[in-house]
């Protein structure tokens, strides 16, 4: 089949929301664009268990801490679920991972800032895995079979994260004075970089048009977070908390919230490498690879021994 | 064997008693035993499964998606393979 045939079969699948499946032919630039976007993700969940993980040992309570572990490590697992479907379209593990530790792949700008203080957890379950949610609830329709179904998965584990985030800064604003300082706290230097987390605007995004338009993104970066902040203010209210944006207000007309600008400065910034946390976090991860590297050849030797044993018996 | 040689294994859950093993993911370990305590861990956390089999994905044959029409479309007018083909009058009862 020539590739203009080939191309038109992708067309009309994605036209007629056919999902894409790994042995199909896909435009080159659909398998990098589709891969990116899954490493970037992937590196979110594994680099985002490290603010977190950083609480694990001063948890308040046990009930907070097994709470805790298990988020964790269910994105250790959704780091799983995306570096596999990752690896369908024809990079391996290895790859993936050591392109993040040369700097040549990204991860969320959101898991460059510390978690400062208890209720950071708190406003990081509520806020970032609300904001990521509202992302993946969207990508559960992306047009790449294997990540939509890792988004699926992904989703159901989900809601516990924002549940557990947010129950933590409720009972900090029913605590004391001292206690709800700390939640608005949280909350004041949160807020920005989770709105950050959808992305630049859709005209100053270079991947968004061609991404909506190959169906891999269904909502563009503006429209999700928009989402993001209607739903999110009324669970604020609910706090007695303030969300920290003078010019956020109900506008009945549109039927939605307007509110203020995003510091893009700020964003930047941040993706650049200049983040409160940048270095902290590659450093981290770096030593965690080399930490891993007896236990992953112990594995394997292991696994060898066993062969060889098990030839030896059968000869 | 290098860490970059570990084969990739299917996953397969049983999700209870009596149900078939259902397609669940992709993993890689360096052997069976440690393929399927991986994915006790990555895939069955919440009380998915009762069983799980893995198996090297290389074990795995497939159907084409350039063979898909000579597989699957002949079936399409073979409509003499469904119940409702065949008239049965009303007084019969369910059948
Ligand atoms: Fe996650
Ligand atoms: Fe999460």
């Amino acid at each position: 089949m020539s590739e203009h045939e080939l191309q038109a079969i992708f067309d009309r699948k994605i036209e007629n929301e056919v999902k894409i499946e790994p042995k199909d032919w896909m435009p080159d630039a659909y398998r990098k664009n589709v891969l990116r976007q899954m490493s970037q993700h992937a590196h979110s969940e594994i680099v985002g268990m490290l603010p977190e993980g950083n609480w694990i040992t001063r948890a308040p309570s046990l009930r907070r801490k097994v709470a805790l572990l298990a988020k964790i490590q269910d994105e250790a697992g959704h780091g799983l679920y995306l570096y596999s479907a990752a690896e369908t379209l024809g990079t391996d593990r290895e790859r993936i991972v050591l392109d993040l530790l040369e700097g040549k792949a990204k991860y969320s700008s959101i898991f460059n800032y510390p978690a400062l203080t208890w209720a950071d957890i708190g406003a990081v379950g509520w806020l970032v895995d609300g904001a990521a949610i509202v992302n993946q609830i969207m990508l559960q329709k992306t047009s790449y079979g294997p990540y939509s179904r890792a988004m699926i998965r992904i989703c159901k584990e989900e809601s516990f994260h924002q549940r557990q985030g947010y129950e933590i800064l409720l009972t900090l604003c029913r605590g004391t004075e001292e206690q709800k300082a700390m939640a608005q706290d949280a909350l004041n230097r949160f807020w920005w970089p989770s709105l950050m987390m959808f992305g630049p605007s859709d005209k100053d995004s270079p991947h968004s048009a061609q991404s909506m338009a190959w169906k891999v993104k269904r909502m563009g970066n503006d429209e999700l977070r928009q989402k993001f902040i209607d739903q999110t203010v009324k669970q604020a209210d609910f706090l007695g908390l303030t969300l920290p944006d003078p010019d956020l207000k109900w506008n009945e007309e549109k039927g939605q919230y307007d509110w203020g600008q995003i510091d893009w400065e700020e964003f930047y910034n941040v993706i650049k490498g200049n983040g409160p946390c940048n270095k902290e976090r590659l450093a981290a991860r770096q030593k965690a690879y080399d930490n891993g590297a007896w236990v992953r050849d112990a594995a394997t030797a292991y696994a060898k021994k066993r062969a060889e044993r098990k030839n030896k018996e059968a000869a | 064997m290098e860490r970059k040689d570990w084969p990739l294994w299917e996953v397969f859950v049983r999700s209870k008693a009596g149900l078939s093993h259902k397609h669940s993911g992709s993993l890689h370990a360096p052997d069976a035993e440690m393929a399927i305590s991986n994915a006790r861990d990555v895939y069955t956390r919440r009380s998915e499964g009762v069983s799980i089999w893995v198996v090297e994905s290389k074990h795995i044959h497939s159907t084409l998606e350039t063979d898909s029409e000579s597989m699957f479309d002949p079936n399409e007018d073979k409509i003499y393979r469904h119940p409702t083909f065949y008239d049965i009058p009303d007084e019969v009862g369910h059948m």
